[in-house]
């Protein structure tokens, strides 16, 4: 059975970062700066969150295969 | 009426409301043929993505969670945040793996992981051992749940053992009756009433000074207690516990049969996919709530007896406004319902379809396969209130931690099988048998905080104050031995099983030729290697 052939499988790659950037808080693990009194280790957080919608959703984009819309 | 009751009114109505819900669930896109385990497990296979995005946002963010995270943060600071950075790793895992897992199960009819290991490789017996992995690790999961509505109730003022038994007698009915379909639309429920709630402890920690001060505060009170290991940032020796429990729990969700279920209802790939990319809107949630446990810490806010869970309905119950409470306790009851539910399915689907098919009644109907699910799920779901009524609480929570160990051991299997066939059968039940043996043992081997007993908590200490995650350490033995027996085992010329699965399954989508309609193939022959060529 034919399967379709993804546009470009290597935009896959890109989803190493929202895997690996929540997993920095050796780096991560500081106050300052503080983020509406929101310490950065605990804001960091959020970002990488954020990160991980924007990273998915764009690769969800690049790599859309036959049926999405 | 007094603040209480207002309370306790909203909180009755909006429970009233919920059951309506659960029972009209099955009339929900009633299926034509409802007797079949593939409808009742997972829903036929037919939501869409907002189906999914709540139901999968129900079972995995459960009351446990929001109760339990931030009492971890109340007590201990930093390293109780750890669940946030665990749940945002597993969103871009989820899109990578779940959309491959959702392919081959929609193509091969598959339920469970257990399945999914049978026939890739070929060994209904591995098969039948992470199916009792599977289940005896749910089974504590579902008690924890019910303990958090235990903690939830007793705030409001039903404290005894009646309100959670009609609470869990309930949610049954509704499960037995309408399947997965139930919890479905309760997370729809749950989740508005859960965003309100949010949107309430965001006002609340406004109006009372702010995060500025919650943190000023907080960071004062750590810096007072005693234990080296609290405060608002990871100790130094901190680093290695905290990033191997991160590790170690982002897999176990790979592994819970609960997590599947509800990515195997997905009617197509790109339902999955897009549900990856959405998920992280609930990490936020996690996070704000994770955060509560400091504003509960910063305005002195006490557990009743000392139990930790009791703080977020404390919290609530304090600061407020009284129906804003009561639409909070219901989320929160919802909230440990809806994973109940699908957990117990999940189970339910494990053993009949790994257990009871193979095993026990090779010539069961998918009639005589719903009807054992639903028995199954409901022995699961009273078992599981047995167990916090009959033991001590605490022990439902080492059994908890116990089974997150014990499911990390069929990782090989039910994860890393979906990238290769290449290991041995042999070889991964010897890995999960060394695996579960290392685990137990270092767990058996954790003293209490109080320095005497066994199985106090699932840090393993290394010396200096340095930890680690017991169930990461016996992942990576019950790895090295699959790896090594697998070698050995081929250079033996020991033949492996026959794996069903071929690569293209993988890729799968709903609409290829041959799978528009699959349930009456699927519940004949699962395991036929060719089920598109057959039709």
């Amino acid at each position: 059975m034919p399967t379709p052939a993804p546009r470009s499988r290597h935009w896959q790659w890109l989803l190493v970062l929202p895997v690996a950037a929540p997993l920095l808080t050796p780096l991560a693990n500081r106050i300052e700066p503080t983020l509406a009194g929101v310490p950065f280790f605990f804001w960091y957080q959020f970002a990488c969150a954020l990160l991980a919608i924007v990273v998915i959703s764009a690769v969800h984009v690049a790599t859309r295969e036959r049926g999405d819309d | 009426m007094t603040d209480r009751e207002i309370e306790v009114g909203v909180f009755l109505v909006l429970m009233a409301v919920v059951i309506v819900v659960g029972f009209g669930a099955a009339r929900w896109r009633a299926p034509e043929d409802p007797h079949t385990l593939e409808e009742w497990g997972v829903g036929g296979r037919a939501f869409g993505n907002w189906a999914i995005w709540f139901l999968l946002g129900g079972s995995m963010y459960s009351a446990y969670t929001f109760i339990a995270v931030p009492a971890l943060t109340y007590g201990i600071g930093a390293i109780g945040f750890f669940a946030v950075p665990f749940a945002i790793v597993t969103t871009p895992l989820t899109f990578f793996f779940t959309v491959r897992a959702w392919s081959v199960a929609r193509r091969h009819g598959f339920l469970t992981h257990s399945e999914f290991a049978a026939a890739r490789f070929g060994s209904p017996g591995l098969g039948a051992a992470v199916a009792i992995a599977g289940i005896l690790a749910t089974m504590p999961y579902v008690a924890v749940q019910l303990l958090a509505l235990q903690a939830v109730l007793r705030t409001v003022g039903f404290g005894g053992e009646w309100p959670l038994l009609a609470a869990v007698t309930v949610v049954s009915v509704c499960t037995f009756r309408s399947g997965l379909r139930a919890p479905a639309l309760l997370s729809v429920v749950k989740d508005v009433l859960m965003a309100w709630m949010l949107l309430t402890a965001l006002l609340v920690v406004a109006m009372f000074g702010g995060w500025d001060r919650v943190f000023r505060v907080s960071a004062d009170h750590f810096a007072a207690t005693p234990s080296p290991a609290d405060g608002l940032l990871l100790p130094e020796t901190g680093h290695l516990g905290f990033l191997t429990l991160v590790i170690g729990s982002a897999l176990a969700i790979f592994a819970y049969p609960h997590a599947l279920v509800g990515m195997l209802a997905a009617k197509d790939r790109a339902t999955v996919r897009r549900n990856a990319a959405a998920l992280p809107v609930y990490c936020l949630a996690l996070a704000v709530m994770a955060l509560l446990g400091f504003f509960a810490l910063s305005r002195g806010v006490t557990p009743v007896d000392g139990d930790l869970n009791t703080v977020v309905p404390r919290l609530i119950h304090e600061f407020f406004p009284s129906w804003s409470a009561g639409v909070a306790y219901a989320a929160l009851s919802v909230a440990a319902l809806i994973p109940a539910a699908v957990m117990s399915i999940a189970a339910a689907n494990a053993f009949t379809r790994s257990l009871f098919r193979p095993y026990l009644r090779p010539d069961a109907s998918p009639a005589t396969e719903a009807r054992v699910g639903r028995w199954v799920s409901l022995i699961v779901k009273f078992g599981a209130a047995a167990l916090i009524l009959a033991v001590d609480p605490a022990y439902s929570v080492d059994l908890q931690l116990i089974g997150g160990v014990v499911i990390l051991q069929t990782i090989p299997a039910v994860f890393l099988g979906l990238l290769t066939g290449w290991f041995h059968r042999s070889a991964l039940i010897a890995g999960l048998v060394t695996g579960l043996g290392v685990g137990l043992l270092m767990l058996y081997d954790i003293p209490g905080a109080d320095g005497t007993g066994h199985f106090g908590g699932s840090s393993w200490p290394l010396g200096d104050g340095v930890t680690v995650y017991v169930g990461v350490v016996a992942l990576v033995v019950n790895l090295l031995v699959v790896v090594l027996a697998t070698v050995l085992l081929r250079a033996a010329g020991v033949p492996g099983g026959r794996d069903a699965t071929r690569p293209d399954d993988y890729l799968a989508d709903a609409g290829d030729s041959g799978l528009q309609r699959m349930d009456g193939l699927i519940d004949g022959t699962p395991r036929d290697p060719e089920p598109a060529g057959s039709r």
